[in-house]
């Protein structure tokens, strides 16, 4: 802790942090997309897509959690 | 460290302490209800009553989660040595006080900043320029909150102009009920994560007092009298709501859609715990706004910049004014030694205090008009017609 700002490390949070703070959206929306009715109705290819988009999300929100609990290091 | 013993009675002291430290709490979750909320408000993805409930339940599950941060409060950032319990007393009333000032004008300024300036003014009364280490608070404090909300805001802006590309052939009816959901998610991730940081700052200082008091030896854990404490302090406040900062969050800065809400709260939750995990503790409130600004500029609305400057203007002065009231309160016990000092802050504090809430009587801002169309950008709040 000599200098002021960790250069590696920071680089670190930032780009695990665009990974999951711009990528569950994504996701996210990719589910939502999937959900989208097209011509009236949702295959059920689109529809188990969907529910894998939501379930990666919800994943990802899990991993969070533990983050909590377990705490930094 | 005898300062301590030899001023007020140790008991009354210590006491005065815990119950200042768990107002400082109180006015922790009152000021960063908006911080997970406002954007869900703003969308309407949960009533307001609804929302705050939510975030202060998350709030108080979140302080027993983890104890891996608590009694790190300032640790690296003043010598311990120079922290005595009228220090620490001087340094919340810091905090409160530009709390309260904050919430007052609707400005989501940070309570970690506020707390830590008020103990740093304090510290240099009490101790001089050597009681702080200034190379901590410039890589602990001063440098992460420069960089989170700029990162914070890059990151809402990716992650919106993502939604709105993949989203962009969905009607936009069915769009917005699912992102709702969404939204509950990632805003009850943010709340759960600020129980956790911030509920542990509290608990930290409550810690520092018990031990400098004699209570407990030094090398203690943080009591279960102190969690559950500090758990229902901060759940308190958080329910009752700093309705003034949620409507700036929410309303001033950008008008919120769902999926833009969305994208917002999970940059936060991610900047968040990415960085709690490396070891740097960030202010939410920081994150947060960036997040929102980010988000409005991702989806090409107007951001109203001049509320976004003012923001900006109160995290710039939330450390040095903070500081400034721990300095004067610590002057204050310095100036009349004894019990007599530490009684007069103590007045100070509830008299100003009373006075701010009185003052907010006038232009109230609650669950009813939080989301009213923002027309005054230049006021905190309007009274509705």
């Amino acid at each position: 802790m000599d200098q002021l700002v960790d250069g590696e490390a920071l680089t670190k949070v930032l780009v695990l942090s665009l990974v999951f703070g711009a990528g569950v959206p994504a996701v996210f929306a990719l589910g939502v997309r999937a959900l989208a009715p097209v011509d009236g109705t949702t295959s059920v290819l689109r529809r188990s897509a969907a529910y894998l988009c939501f379930a990666v999300c919800a994943a990802a929100v899990v991993v969070g959690v533990a983050k909590l609990v377990i705490g930094s290091d | 460290m005898a300062r301590i013993v030899g001023d007020v009675d140790g008991i009354p002291l210590l006491v005065l302490v815990v119950v200042t430290a768990l107002a400082f709490d109180f006015t922790n979750g009152f000021h960063d209800t908006a911080n997970a909320m406002a954007t869900s408000i703003a969308t309407k993805a949960l009533r307001p009553k609804v929302a705050v409930l939510l975030s202060a339940v998350l709030n108080v599950v979140g302080a027993f989660l983890s104890l891996a941060v608590a009694a790190t409060i300032a640790k690296g950032i003043v010598e311990q040595d120079a922290v005595t319990m009228s220090v620490v007393f001087a340094g919340l009333c810091g905090g409160i006080i530009w709390n309260l000032v904050t919430w007052y004008f609707g400005l989501p300024s940070s309570s970690s900043h506020a707390i830590i300036g008020g103990l740093v003014g304090s510290v240099l009364v009490a101790a001089g320029a050597d009681g702080v280490i200034w190379s901590g608070l410039a890589s602990k404090v001063i440098i992460p909150a420069v960089i989170a909300p700029v990162a914070a805001g890059f990151i809402a802006l990716t992650g919106t102009w993502l939604v709105y590309r993949i989203t962009r052939s969905v009607g936009s009816g069915a769009r917005e009920s699912e992102f709702r959901w969404g939204q509950i998610g990632s805003a009850s991730l943010v709340s759960l994560a600020h129980g956790t940081n911030d509920a542990q700052k509290t608990m930290g200082i409550i810690l520092l007092a018990l031990i400098a008091g004699g209570e407990l030896p030094a090398d203690a854990g943080v009591p279960v009298w102190v969690i559950i404490a500090c758990a229902g302090a901060i759940g308190l406040g958080t329910y009752l709501g700093g309705w003034r900062v949620i409507r700036t969050l929410g309303k001033g800065l950008v008008d919120i859609e769902p999926p833009q809400g969305l994208a917002a709260e999970t940059s936060s939750a991610a900047v968040i715990l990415v960085s709690s995990h490396f070891g740097y503790p960030l202010s939410t409130t920081h994150v947060a706004s960036g997040s929102i600004m980010g988000s409005g500029v991702g989806r090409r609305t107007p951001v109203r910049w001049g509320v976004a400057r003012r923001m900006v203007v109160a995290w710039l002065i939330t450390l040095p004014a903070a500081g400034l009231v721990g300095a004067g309160a610590e002057g204050i016990q310095r100036l009349l030694d004894g019990a007599a000092g530490t009684l007069v802050v103590l007045a100070i504090l509830v008299a100003a205090s009373a006075g701010l809430w009185l003052a907010s009587r006038r232009s109230a801002v609650d669950h009813t008009n939080v989301n009213d169309d923002w027309t005054a950008p230049d006021r905190p709040a309007s009274v509705p017609a």
